[in-house]
């Protein structure tokens, strides 16, 4: 037998990718594998002879290189003798301060390094990431691509991102001969946008190295490194090798961050039967020894695999926290896309969205997914607003700003403009006045009109050949009327001269300072302490574009003269077939439509033609003591001649109601005041007068809309805060009479 | 090493000391203004990193208690003034199987050719592990 349950959901995307149970030989298991070797460090004579399982004549390249450059022999000894879960509880001791526990960790082998982090649990991991990030305030980094490699769109899209708050922008090549036109498309576009936005082009090193030797791009995060020598060797690369690429990029004045991350060893087929985990500590020890400020790891583009066995996304976060903990900048990943499910993506983010880390995102894809050639693209153009809600929502700097779409398209036709311009300065391949519309206002690179793409790859080789470098990148914006995106290209060439971006976690504010972990470190130590969003940046994180005013949904209101009028106190009837149609204190009043957007009169006159129709006669009064719909129902019902009443609040909530029920209990209550059209009032009035006169009658058929709730609830709460607002204690019930209908010249 | 500089207190040095920063031709800093590049007083290849810069931010990341970024710092400032073709060379000798015993020493020769004693360590220290680990090419 088949459940049609189980196979509605065997249809859902998630099924789309495939769990796993553990096969340690494979790599296949998160953390804590039955071959991770105990952790240990023997010394002898100041030299280490034993770790982590292996003596020193077994080192491999990645011990030998951690032992020569990573690890502090200085504290290796008083570190390694704390037992693991010490050291785990000190890692979200609030007391414990990240000094300490950053100097404890220069003395800890891979092998500890990962069996303490996984000790913790995922608000433990959480609040450790809190508190172990380099830099004060977190960061965000943007991913800018298109299939079409445009660069009017390029630039558009980084000056968007740049604009947004994202700290560094990334570009990449679908050929690699784009390669300097694209890094200066993204140049001027992030500079337009926002100055003093990192960027880079993540090509092979040579081509990178030249980009940077002309001030094209400033930072790097190419430079992989694995946790096996075999998956390392495969990679065509060392430590050493890894290591002396960075000091060179260095040298030029290119930021640098390595990237590593679980499950890469078990994807390329040497995981030597280690944990995901503990293989991503030994590559962390290497960036560490290698000397890099800095890492973007969290699986990155292997993350599907390692969401395919149990404890991946603990594990994700916890070569995060590892990465911290080591001192390092942090890029947390998110980038790569984790899920075909949005639940179990939004929940995986969560690890490194609420902590905050120096990069929340590796590359959130500013344009949308399907122009993404990272083959990413986890979250999108289309996913700006809820990111900015989900921030709102926790009170959380995720490292992305509201805009407004007027300011989005102003920048982005500025950047295309300067973009155009420069390319005309130097002699480049025309962009039309068409690319730049289509740039500022497109959706993807289709609605881009095609470009020459051999003149482009032949005018970017001409490029480099020449020798075209930032400042001249400057000289045309200044020549052609961007004197203010030219005086920010020029301030990234001085960056790039004082090379204080080198150091730990740096960033560029908008002022052109450098802020990173040594003149602003994150000084996290419990509530009240460390990078708190408030303030004006709260400020502007809560104010989204489609945020309004709760006032403006109560358009409707107060339109004209009242259409009802109070008569006097109403008594009990004695009309035995009469049918008392309780209102709201603010019914055609104070509010002259239901939620459902339906005229008062309307639904009044539907109720008593619905009263007439069932044989009864019906009665309008006005309830003023209460708003609520029971005791409103309740009180037309003692005032009913039958005992029944029809009651209705202004927002349309129905009940009928009658006299010997309790005021909480009732005959139908109809509380899907949205849905109902004038048709439904009419029938609940034929109801109500068949229970006046004592009739079988059947339930006035209702439909469910189960988000009625999460679209109307504010305007909900407006409406009945107005109702509430009308209401005069201990009034009694008045007589209401429809006036006649005015005719206004406009319905003539 | 550096009298002039405080680590603890002058970073950033393009802010707080920037009398201290000049580009590789001696150019200072402040001097880096739109006005001269229109003047075609500053080109491309000025405005990079002088070993002296490198050298300070080292100090600085020492100071702050990071010696493995100090020292990659060090190796950089070394590196500022080795040519990118030699850079590059030295880069593909280090990839696994490239190169002899024989020929990382002649690369670690060249480095100190421009003074980088420092990363010339390095490279000879790689052509050691990689000696005991069968990285290094079949002569």
């Amino acid at each position: 037998m088949r459940s049609r349950r189980f196979a509605a959901r065997a249809r859902r995307e998630l099924q789309l990718e495939p769990l796993v149970s553990p096969l340690p030989d494979l790599g296949l298991v998160a953390s804590g594998g039955p071959s991770d070797p105990e952790p240990e460090l023997v010394v002898e004579d100041g030299v280490v002879v034993r770790m982590d399982g292996r003596a020193a004549e077994d080192f491999d390249v990645i011990d030998r290189f951690v032992v020569s450059h990573g690890l502090d022999l200085d504290v290796a000894t008083e570190a390694m003798t704390l037992g693991d879960r010490e050291l785990a509880r000190r890692l979200v001791d609030i007391n414990v301060p990240r000094a300490e526990l950053v100097r404890i960790a220069r003395g800890l082998t891979p092998a500890k390094l990962a069996r303490v982090v996984g000790l913790l649990d995922p608000v433990e991991l959480m609040l450790a990431l809190k508190k172990l990030r380099a830099r004060r305030a977190p960061g965000n980094q943007a991913h800018v691509t298109n299939l079409k490699e445009s660069p009017a769109l390029l630039a558009a899209d980084a000056a968007e991102a740049a604009r947004r708050g994202f700290a560094e922008i990334e570009t990449t090549v679908g050929v690699a001969r784009y390669a300097p036109l694209n890094a200066l498309a993204l140049l001027i576009g992030s500079q337009t946008g926002r100055p003093g936005v990192m960027t880079q082009c993540a090509v092979e090193e040579r081509r990178n190295l030249e980009l940077a030797i002309r001030g094209l791009v400033t930072y790097a995060e190419t430079l992989s490194v694995y946790g096996t020598e075999a998956v390392f060797v495969d990679g065509d690369d060392t430590p050493w090798s890894k290591a002396f690429l960075g000091a060179a990029y260095a040298s030029r004045g290119v930021k640098v961050r390595f990237t590593s991350g679980t499950g890469s060893e078990a994807l390329m087929g040497y995981a030597q039967g280690l944990s995901m985990l503990h293989l991503e500590a030994r590559c962390l020890a290497v960036v560490r020894a290698a000397g890099s400020q800095g890492v973007q790891n969290g699986s990155i583009s292997v993350v599907a695999l390692v969401l395919s066995v149990p404890g991946g996304s603990r594990a994700i976060l916890g070569e995060n926290v590892l990465a911290a903990w080591l001192d390092l900048e942090v890029a947390s990943g998110n980038d790569a896309i984790a899920s075909h499910s949005e639940i179990r993506k939004t929940a995986k983010l969560m690890g490194q969205f609420l902590p905050g880390t120096d990069f929340v995102t590796s590359g959130y894809s500013v344009m949308p997914r399907g122009d993404n050639t990272f083959g990413g693209g986890n979250f999108d153009a289309d996913d700006l607003d809820e990111w900015l809600t989900i921030q709102r929502d926790w009170q959380v700097d995720a490292g992305i700003e509201p805009v407004s779409e007027d300011e989005v398209l102003r920048v982005r036709e500025r950047a295309a403009r300067a973009v155009q311009a420069v390319f005309s300065e130097l002699g480049l391949p025309v962009i039309s006045d068409a690319e730049v519309t289509a740039a500022t206002a497109g959706y993807d690179s289709s609605d881009m009109p095609e470009r020459n793409r051999a003149a482009d790859v032949e005018a970017a080789d001409e490029l480099l050949a020449r020798g075209v470098s930032g400042p001249d990148v400057a000289l045309a914006l200044d020549r052609r009327g961007f004197p203010e995106v030219a005086e920010a290209v020029l301030a990234m060439q001085r960056q790039r001269v004082s090379a204080d971006y080198l150091q730990t976690a740096a960033v560029i504010d908008r002022d052109g300072l450098v802020r990173s972990a040594v003149n602003d470190p994150n000084v996290y130590s419990g509530p009240g302490t460390g990078y708190r969003l408030d303030g004006e940046r709260w400020e502007l994180l809560q104010t989204l574009p489609h945020v309004v005013d709760p006032a403006s949904l109560l358009g409707f209101e107060e339109g004209g003269p009242p259409f009802a009028l109070d008569g006097g106190v109403a008594e009990r009837g004695d009309d035995p077939t009469e049918v008392v149609v309780a209102v709201g204190p603010a019914f055609a009043d104070g509010i002259r439509e239901t939620i459902g957007e339906l005229d008062h009169r309307e639904v009044l006159e539907a109720i008593s033609t619905g009263i007439r129709e069932g044989g009864g006669s019906p009665r309008l009064v006005r309830v003023r003591r209460v708003a609520d719909v029971a005791f409103i129902g309740h009180e037309g019902a003692r005032l009913s001649g039958s005992g029944v009443a029809l009651g209705i609040q202004s927002k349309g909530t129905a009940v009928i109601h009658r006299v010997d029920l309790q005021p909480l209990d009732n005959l139908e209550l109809f509380g899907m005041a949205p849905l109902y059209s004038l048709e439904s009032y009419r029938a609940m009035g034929r109801n109500a007068a068949g229970y006046a006169l004592g009739r079988r009658v059947g339930p006035v058929p209702t439909e469910l809309d189960n988000f009625a709730r999460a679209k109307l609830i504010v305007r909900t709460t407006l409406l009945h805060a107005r109702e509430t607002r009308a209401v005069v204690p201990d009034a009694s019930p008045v007589e209401l009479e429809l006036t006649a209908v005015e005719t206004t010249p406009a319905q003539i | 090493m550096d009298s002039e500089l405080d680590p603890q207190h002058d970073y950033p040095l393009g802010a707080r000391r920037p009398d201290l920063v000049t580009t590789p031709a001696g150019v200072a800093l402040s001097a880096l203004t739109l006005q001269a590049l229109r003047a075609g007083e500053i080109h491309g290849p000025d405005m990079r990193a002088t070993p002296e810069t490198l050298r300070r931010q080292a100090a600085v990341a020492r100071a702050a208690g990071r010696r493995q970024l100090a020292e990659n710092l060090e190796r950089a400032a070394e590196l500022a003034s080795v040519p990118e073709q030699l850079l590059l060379d030295v880069y593909t000798a280090l990839r696994p199987r490239r190169a002899t015993a024989e020929e990382l020493e002649a690369w670690a020769a060249r480095l100190e050719e421009h003074g980088a004693t420092k990363t010339a360590a390095f490279v000879r220290e790689a052509a050691a592990a990689y000696d005991e680990r069968g990285l290094l090419a079949n002569a």
